[in-house]
């Protein structure tokens, strides 16, 4: 991305923030259809995509060792088209692992790096951005245009799928709210947002093929982990650990939700 | 349910008893089980979202068990339960002040582990209905609530009603979206009362 498209960038974020304060009437899906258009060229999560691909690239950590090495499921250093193909169970560590918990497997086991300290920052903010979360961009990126095969296969697959699809419908909390509560009816939105409804396949697809993705109202690209963790504080429960059993299960459930489809990330959002 | 999906039921239902039906279900309650497990383990406290949340009581799991294909008896037996948790105003009066339950029904705060402990909830009703005409943001995962008092009228019944509604909303339909704002300590019964005014005092902008 070059320096004009980073002005464009810029003065086209500051218009989106002015047109949000007006534009009440027009759908939050309206406004990033705009954005999308005006910055056809160029998304800032490409900043975190480059920051990322720097980190997989140098060697560091206690061992002093790249992650060029890493086996995200295509074999060892194959980054091209692995994110498509995540959740997978994994024989060395005999877990089925989302993209999030392999590089944590790999930064902890190839570059020596405890894992205290990777899930002390597993998000980006305002004044220090995640290396997982930048190192995660960068692979999505790679699996731009690549359609999604997340295979349900060996038991340990089987049964991540099936527990994620009973987190989807699990209520509970003050509010009583499930994931379902927001996200198993087609057409509803809370607000002026939309609401991706997981048991229609378009929607689905649509909705997990654009995350990660930079948030525009938030100025930071955002990982998937990130996404789940926030529904999880809209539906008023406790914080899920960060790349946890639970959070993988119900990535699962999702991500063969949206099998079929090209992945389209990193996505840029609201 | 239609003629067709008793067909499919029946078929299904010859079909599971000729395979191994014990089988299925044991295989779906080890499933059950380890989900609540892991829901148990994988959580963890943060602000005031303490990690005992994810702890369901009967209603949650019973709902999150037969998602919408819960049986009619059981629905009837979870309201009746439900229902005798209202606690109707000692008063005898249900309609409180409308400008507030405007305020109230505006706030889409409460609960989540970035509020504060100190700092009363909203309803959030905004974030799911339509009301005033004035406000368009509004959400559609329940009804449209406009003209409410027009449609349903104001006297004793529709207040009962809707002050038994904001309540404890499972008292009418077991396993609705809509959180129990009285029944869960979301909101108080001055608050409940602010509310069944909006929607049913004629100067309320949801009857303009
Ligand atoms: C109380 C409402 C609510 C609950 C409960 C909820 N979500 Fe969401 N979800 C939203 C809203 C609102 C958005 C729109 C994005 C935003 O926050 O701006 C969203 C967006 C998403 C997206 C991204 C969709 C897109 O197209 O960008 C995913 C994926 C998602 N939710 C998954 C989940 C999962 C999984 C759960 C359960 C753990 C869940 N949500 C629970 C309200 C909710
Ligand atoms: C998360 C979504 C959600 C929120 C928040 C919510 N509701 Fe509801 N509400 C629903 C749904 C869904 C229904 C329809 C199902 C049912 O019958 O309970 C409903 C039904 C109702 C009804 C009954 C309508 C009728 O025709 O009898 C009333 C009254 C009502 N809501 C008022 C409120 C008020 C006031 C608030 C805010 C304090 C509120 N709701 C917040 C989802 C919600």
């Amino acid at each position: 991305m070059n320096t004009s498209n980073v002005k464009k960038i810029i003065l086209v974020l500051a218009l989106a923030t002015s047109y949000a304060a007006v534009a009440g009437e027009v759908s939050d899906s309206d406004k990033i259809a705009q954005y999308r258009e005006m910055i056809s060229d160029g998304n800032p999560a490409d900043f975190d995509e480059m920051r990322g691909e720097e980190l997989w690239k140098t060697a560091s950590g206690p061992k002093n060792a790249t992650l060029q090495q890493c086996d995200l499921g295509k074999g060892a250093g194959v980054v091209k088209g692995a994110y498509a193909e995540l959740p997978r169970y994994f024989k060395d560590t005999q877990k089925v692992q989302d993209l999030e918990s392999r590089l944590l497997t790999c930064m902890t086991t190839l570059q020596g790096i405890p894992e205290e300290e990777i899930t002390a920052r597993p998000f980006s903010s305002d004044t220090k951005q995640s290396d997982i979360s930048s190192l995660a961009t960068y692979v999505v990126g790679q699996s731009k245009n690549v359609k999604m095969n997340v295979l349900v296969k060996n038991p340990k697959e089987k049964e991540a799928y099936e527990i994620g699809k009973r987190m989807f419908s699990y209520r509970a909390g003050p509010y009583d709210f499930a994931c379902s509560t927001c996200h198993a009816t087609s057409h509803v939105r809370i607000r002026m947002q939309d609401l991706p409804n997981f048991f229609d396949k378009k929607d689905a697809q649509s909705a997990y093929t654009s995350w990660p993705a930079y948030r525009v109202s938030q100025g930071l690209t955002r990982s998937f982990q990130w996404r789940l963790n926030d529904c999880y504080r809209q539906q008023r429960f406790p914080e899920p650990k960060f790349a946890s059993e639970a959070t993988i299960a119900l990535t699962m459930f999702l991500a063969v939700s949206a099998n079929g489809a090209d992945y389209a990330g990193p996505g840029l959002k609201r | 349910m239609n003629t067709k999906w008793i067909i499919a039921a029946a078929v299904t239902t010859a079909l599971a008893t000729l395979s191994t039906p014990v089988l299925a279900a044991k295989t779906d309650s080890n499933l059950d089980a380890k989900t609540t497990e892991i829901m148990k383990r994988d959580f963890r406290d943060k602000g005031i979202a303490k990690a005992e949340r994810v702890n369901q009581d009967e209603l949650q799991a019973t709902c999150s068990k037969y998602l919408d294909k819960l049986p009619a008896k059981l629905k009837l037996k979870l309201e009746a339960a439900q229902l005798k948790t209202i606690q109707w105003p000692a008063d005898g009066n249900y309609m409180g002040d409308w400008k507030a339950g405007e305020k109230l029904a505006q706030s889409g705060k409460g609960m989540t582990w970035s509020d504060k402990a100190d700092e009363p909830a909203g309803g959030n009703c905004y974030n799911c209905h339509q009301l005033s005409a004035r406000e368009i943001a509004y959400g559609t995962i329940g009804p449209s609530l406009l003209h409410f008092a027009i449609k349903r009228g104001d006297g004793p019944d529709a207040q009962r009603h809707v002050y038994g509604h904001i309540y404890n909303a499972k008292a009418y339909q077991a396993c609705a979206n809509m959180p129990r704002f009285g029944q869960m300590n979301i909101l108080t019964e001055a608050q409940i009362k602010d509310l069944v005014a909006l929607l049913l005092d004629p100067e309320s902008p949801v009857n303009k």
